[in-house]
């Protein structure tokens, strides 16, 4: 278990101390522990395909549970999961999510679709999903060792126009299928679920 | 990980105490006292869980795990071993995982709970504790069907525990000539899984399908409703062609016979409702009536309903003092008796063990259970809901407008994502269990 700082700790034990009080309602452990049935423990999924939640932002995960909640971005199961929770609860979640490290569990990846799709990332995608996808920066999300098939499944909720896109994201998508069709997508796909770190 | 040991705890202390903090003295005290020792009784959903994850809150705290096993076969996924989908290997989990963590791992029977003394009794010797967690699962009640009992279960398998149970079904299935009949008794409730008898048919059908078919399943029920039903019928339909002549499953509520009464396992025949109706199968799996683990009575954990009724807050037995019970033998109102729910449940105790041996009061929970039944290829279902303590600390109650069921409207690409959540859920509940 890595060493907290006296300013976690300080954070924490400001909320113990209120929790003999009054009701604290929404601890970040607690709450962020039922996720990881599905998401892996402390936010890192084993996979096949239910994405690592670890280490994005407070923001990232705040906004997507009330876009999942609101449905405004498309799901099999969250969208009810996230109606069981109010918006203080969301907030507790990212703030546990966004302390977790990600672990990246390896999967199999066609070397030479990598490869290509490292020099699409290069082209159309890092100037906002920074670092080859490594940092969740602004609610870009890590991509970076993130399970395929949900890369595969948020890509289609995309293409089919059933989640929003980013103007930006939708522009350089169009350019990217225009010059290298699904493929390039493919090879995209396979370069971020190559990355080890 | 923003869980704090006590040394983090006193350290914040003292610098919130410095910074002008109002922690009580009290707690200060209880939180310089001994680091605490917990048994946990039951290494499945909910004991596995308990034991990492109090290790995980405060690695000062001793944990011992009491479990019958060498290893562990998960119900979850069980049914895909019936169909063939998967081997039994590949629901077989060791404890070594939970080692890494520091609990010491002990392959022992436990027999009975000596609350004055604090001490958990088992076939390996007593264990004292500070806590007890007592997560023991279900027993069956065979003696609810006449004629069924251990002996009978070799020939006539429940299979509603995950292991050679299982092979033993999944090779009559296999040994079936095609147009055979396949029986499911599937029990009152409450009991282990609700959705797992339909599923458990789904897969048959599955198989059959694929391989034998002419052959039928008979599902013969104590119920007049089950767990998604309407879900299921629909996949039923979608695939299995129920409600047609030519349906592989046929489903006989108890207003049709449908309670099962008896067996005679040398024949394979299942005796039902109130005109003993007699069904001969090819096989026949009977799962029968559940109640508490057994180590639950003899620690005297249970009620009259044959279930452990517990703190909703902390799954402390409201029977046995600093005992702790959790998954499918406690009483936790509207949480099913699944896997997610004891995972959830695994969790909440943990926090509530820590919180009482470092002398803090106890945070307000959160549970949660998911659950996903396959129905057939690229066929998911699932089921989920949010719960919280009611005001009155009774009742742990669902979230209204949140959770339910997977829409009937769902498109197939949607059913098709979720057969890899489903397998998701699996690979992470037991790599959160035992990883």
């Amino acid at each position: 278990m890595p060493h907290k700082t006296i300013g976690t700790a300080l954070l924490l034990a400001g909320g113990l101390v209120l929790s003999s009080t009054s009701a604290f309602a929404a601890d970040p452990t607690m709450l962020g522990n039922t996720c990881a049935g599905c998401h892996g423990t402390n936010g890192s999924s084993v996979g096949p395909a239910t994405p690592s939640i670890a280490g994005l932002t407070e923001d990232t995960i705040v906004e997507a549970m009330k876009a999942y909640k609101s449905g405004e971005r498309p799901s099999t199961i969250m969208g009810r999961i996230a109606k069981g929770y109010t918006d203080e609860e969301f907030k507790a979640m990212g703030q546990f999510f966004s302390k977790q490290k990600m672990v990246i569990y390896p999967q199999s990846t066609d070397a030479a679709k990598a490869k290509k799709g490292a020099k699409l990332h290069d082209k159309y995608c890092e100037k906002c999903h920074e670092d080859g996808g490594t940092v969740d920066d602004e609610g870009t999300s890590i991509l970076a060792g993130q399970w395929m098939p949900y890369l595969t499944f948020s890509m289609e909720d995309f293409n089919a126009g059933t989640r929003e896109m980013p103007k930006k994201m939708k522009r350089k998508l169009e350019k990217m299928l225009d010059k290298e069709g699904q493929a390039g997508l493919d090879s995209l796909i396979n370069f971020y679920g190559s990355q080890a770190k | 990980m923003s869980q704090i040991t006590r040394r983090d705890f006193i350290k914040a202390s003292a610098a919130s105490v410095a910074a002008g903090g109002l922690i009580g003295v009290p707690h200060i005290a209880k939180a310089a006292g001994s680091a605490g020792k917990v048994v946990v009784v039951g290494g499945g959903a909910g004991g596995a869980i308990a034991a990492k994850y109090i290790r995980m809150m405060d690695s000062s705290i001793e944990v011992t795990l009491i479990e019958k096993n060498p290893d562990y076969h998960t119900c979850f996924l069980s049914n895909e071993v019936l169909s063939g989908e998967r081997t039994l290997d590949s629901i077989r989990f060791t404890y070594e995982g939970l080692k890494g963590h520091g609990v010491k791992v002990v392959q022992a029977e436990a027999t009975g709970i000596d609350a004055d003394k604090k001490v958990v009794k088992t076939s390996a010797g007593d264990f004292p504790y500070d806590r007890a967690v007592v997560s023991p699962g279900v027993s069956l009640k065979y003696d609810t069907i006449e004629g069924y009992d251990e002996a009978a279960a070799e020939k006539v398998p429940h299979a509603w525990k995950a292991g050679s149970q299982t092979a033993i079904l999944r090779k009559q299935l296999e040994e079936m000539k095609d147009g055979g009949l396949v029986v499911i008794a599937a029990p009152p409730n409450p009991f282990r899984c609700p959705p797992g008898p339909y599923e458990r048919a789904s897969q048959i059908a599955h198989y059959l399908k694929n391989n034998k078919p002419k052959s039928k399943i008979l599902i013969m029920d104590a119920k007049g409703k089950f767990s998604k039903q309407g879900l299921f019928t629909q996949g039923w339909k979608d695939l299995y062609g129920y409600g047609t002549d030519n349906s592989i499953i046929e489903w006989r509520p108890v207003s049709e016979e449908g309670k099962a009464t008896g067996v005679n396992a040398a024949t394979r025949t299942l005796i039902s409702g109130e005109l003993d109706t007699e069904t001969k199968a090819d096989v026949l799996n009977v799962i029968p009536a559940q109640t508490a683990g057994k180590i639950a009575f003899a620690a005297g954990l249970t009620d009259d309903s044959g279930w452990c009724p517990v703190n909703k807050k902390t799954f402390e037995s409201t029977l046995v003092g600093d005992v702790h019970v959790i998954g499918d033998a406690s009483i936790a109102t509207k949480m099913p008796k699944s896997g997610y729910s004891a995972n959830s449940q695994g969790k909440v105790c943990a926090t509530a063990v820590v919180a009482a041996l470092q002398g803090k009061d106890m945070i307000t929970p959160s549970y949660v259970n998911t659950c996903y039944s396959i129905v057939g290829e690229d066929y998911g279902i699932s089921v989920a809901a949010v719960y919280r303590l009611s005001e009155d600390g009774k009742t742990i109650a669902g979230v209204k407008g949140a959770g339910g069921l997977t829409p009937t409207t769902a498109t197939a690409a949607a059913r098709k994502r979720e057969v890899t959540y489903a397998y998701s859920w699996f690979k992470n509940i037991t790599h959160d269990m035992f990883g």
